[in-house]
């Protein structure tokens, strides 16, 4: 039994040791590096913010939530895919967690909201989702950088050159009306007719279109080589599915937008899918090493393959980690944090090229043309079938005679006629 | 007009037939404006689903989606909607509530990807409709829809439920005060109109695929369906859907840039001038 004395001497000796000690490991343990994730958790877009949240969080899970003895904290918070939202919440994870850096978010008006906040305060913000042209454009921010992203018109240009070279000579787009969509077909409409092709009909719809039947009756009467399709999430399963069920599978071929045949649409469709050719900077069929490794461990972990989210930002927070390495994990110099960003040369991601920023903050790599095929146990997956390689924002064209025409809309596409 | 946009705008029509139908009946009988409805379309589709693909039986999937539907309209009326009687205002933030809920459930059961109710293969591929090939899963739908109408015409005009069912969206106390047990009439008509919303999901299930969100977008169409056809009215809601379903296809086919306006356009017009709508009639 433990007299009252010596329970007294034993406390005050622990209290004597903790007054001298504690204070001193405290000190050594630098404090943490606060990053803040945003990304739509409820809505429409919340099965994307859960994979873009899986994929960032999947790095640290393997690689250790620690740089230069200073642990990773990550706050998430949910923007609903509300432009409001995304502001309010940007503001608290600056303001009241004092994150060092941000990242994430889906659709571009979130990121148009919250790119536009941080042009005021110098906050460095990393969109691996948010395609908008303009903001590695026209109205580039300097702590604005889309590591691992893409944009709508980079995408679809070599989708352009490869329907050339595939012999289609008049191709009809059915695409949402809404900035990305102007992007996506832009960026193909005006590659394609610069290299001698023709735009036939271009069908612009509202998002969440319940009904295709009134397009696809159209479509079938053009007599166009292929259909390009730029629709995203339930539109392009509706989109996908009808244009089966019309009968155009198998007549005219579909190419189309990546979100057409992303994970997220067509790993819940049967056959309508299959041979879709569409355009990204990665496919989860794709045969290097690092893919291949990602692919099977992510889904080992979510039983699931992984969509353009996950994919771009586990490959953000290898970029992130190797910046953040490189100035030493000193993140408080913000300066030295975006030029560390800016030098990465990355390798070794699912991105299966390598990556690096041009001067206007946007990713120059490989852009695979893929296939959907079925792997042999029955899951359909995109395949590469064709690889251009370091495909820049700006295509062939000179950055800067390029951005003095005027952005894509719905009446300016580039058409050459 | 060709026969094959006309198809398009009828097979559309009869899905919004199915939906609007069981909206109309509510509201037309029970007064309730149940925002809640386009929320039981999707959870009558994702039960749809799940025993479709559990079971692989099409015919079990649509009878269990009908039947769960019709439980969850009895849960709702009987726990719910039985403490707001009488107060509008109420009734519509309580529907608007359970629709929430339901849609947050449905996103944590079901996830938000986009799913479709798997189809046999008997209605899978084209049929040959006089010139056109035409989606035999389309043909089916207008089929159940033009089923509906007869069952749901037959029930109100030749049944005894029928009449009580019409006689109380005529005035309800003077049925009371007859005799009839009215509540319980009103009861089964929640339960009708909800098992018309899950067979709404079934069949919208395949043909304009479930995921978030789905929900609101086929109560705005059924909305204005009724408000175009007239609350309570049988015909209304079959002339509104229809209405409706050509303005949509037509409308994207020759208006693209004003597709949503072709359709609440002229429902803002006809209210201006036919406030109680094409069929309604003042009480």
């Amino acid at each position: 039994m433990i007299n009252r004395r010596k329970l007294l001497q034993t406390s005050s000796a622990v209290a004597a040791v903790s007054s001298l000690g504690f204070p001193a490991v405290v000190r050594a343990q630098k404090a943490p590096i606060k990053i803040g994730l945003m990304a739509p958790l409820t809505g429409v877009l919340a099965a994307g913010g859960k994979e873009l949240v899986e994929g960032f969080e999947l790095w640290w899970e393997r690689n250790g939530k620690e740089i230069a003895g200073r642990k990773i904290e990550i706050t998430v918070e949910d923007d609903a895919s509300n432009p409001d939202t995304a502001l309010q919440k940007a503001r608290r994870l600056v303001e009241q967690t004092n994150v060092h850096f941000l990242i994430g978010n889906i659709t571009a008006n979130t990121g148009l909201a919250v790119a536009n906040y941080v042009k005021g305060n110098g906050v460095p913000y990393f969109i691996p989702v948010i395609a908008a042209d303009d903001l590695t454009q026209r109205n580039r921010i300097p702590n604005v950088l889309r590591i691992a992203g893409y944009t709508g018109s980079q995408m679809t240009r070599p989708l352009a050159d490869w329907s050339l070279k595939a012999g289609y000579k008049k191709v009809a787009t059915v695409s949402q009306d809404y900035a990305y969509g102007h992007e996506m077909c832009g960026g193909f409409c005006q590659t394609f007719t610069e290299g001698g092709g023709q735009i036939v009909q271009q069908f612009w719809h509202p998002l969440n279109n319940s009904d295709f039947s009134p397009y696809l009756g159209q479509l079938q009467g053009l007599g166009v080589d292929a259909i390009f399709g730029m629709e995203t999430g339930a539109d392009a399963s509706r989109f996908l599915q009808q244009y089966t069920s019309f009968g155009l599978k198998g007549k005219i071929p579909l190419i189309g937008a990546m979100n057409v045949a992303d994970q997220s649409v067509i790993r819940t469709l049967g056959d309508e899918p299959m041979d879709v050719v569409s355009c990204a900077m990665f496919a989860e069929g794709g045969q290097d090493e690092a893919t291949k490794a990602f692919v099977a461990g992510y889904e080992e972990r979510y039983q699931k393959l992984p969509s353009v989210f996950g994919t771009t930002h586990y490959s953000g927070a290898k970029w992130l980690t190797e910046a953040l390495t490189a100035i030493g994990g000193n993140v408080e110099d913000r300066e030295a944090l975006l030029k560390a960003v800016r030098g990465i040369e990355l390798k070794g991601t699912p991105l299966g090229s390598v990556v690096k920023l041009d001067p206007y903050g946007h990713p120059v790599y490989n852009v695979f043309i893929r296939k959907v095929v079925k792997r042999a146990d029955g899951k359909k997956w995109n395949v590469p079938i064709a690889t251009y390689e370091n495909v820049s924002q700006f295509w062939k064209y000179d950055p800067e005679t390029y951005m003095k025409q005027p952005s894509y809309s719905r009446t300016f596409q580039g058409i050459k006629s | 007009m060709s026969v094959f946009q006309v198809l398009n705008g009828l097979t559309f029509a009869a899905l919004l037939f199915i939906v609007a139908s069981g909206f109309t009946l509510i509201f037309g009988l029970l007064r309730i404006v149940n925002l809640a409805h386009g929320a039981l379309y999707l959870l009558g589709g994702y039960i749809g689903l799940t025993v479709a693909t559990a079971t692989g039986s099409y015919l079990l999937s649509g009878i269990a989606a009908m039947a769960g539907i019709a439980l969850a309209g009895l849960l709702l009326d009987q726990t719910l909607l039985r403490w707001v009687k009488g107060h509008d205002l109420r009734q519509v933030l309580l529907t608007l509530g359970v629709a929430l809920v339901l849609n947050d459930l449905t996103l944590v059961i079901w996830g938000g990807d986009t799913f479709s109710v798997p189809i046999p293969s008997v209605l899978q591929g084209a049929a040959n409709v006089g010139s056109v090939f035409y989606p035999k899963f389309r043909l089916f739908v207008l089929g159940v829809g033009i089923l509906t109408f007869i069952c749901l015409w037959l029930m109100l005009n030749k049944t005894r439920l029928g009449a009580l069912i019409r006689a109380g969206v005529d005035d309800a106390e003077m049925v009371e005060a007859s005799g009839i047990n009215i509540q319980r009439v009103f009861l089964l008509t929640f339960m009708l109109g909800s098992a018309l919303a899950g067979l709404g999901g079934w069949l919208g299930g395949a043909f304009l695929t479930l995921y978030p969100s789905a929900d609101s977008e086929i109560l705005v169409f059924s909305m204005a369906v009724v408000i175009i056809g007239g609350r309570g009215s049988l015909i209304g809601a079959a002339v509104g859907s229809i209405l409706i379903g050509m303005l949509n296809t037509f409308g994207q086919v020759w208006f693209p840039e004003l597709a949503y306006f072709v359709i609440f356009g002229p429902m803002a017009l006809l209210l201006a001038f036919r406030p109680l709508g094409l069929f309604g009639r003042a009480t």
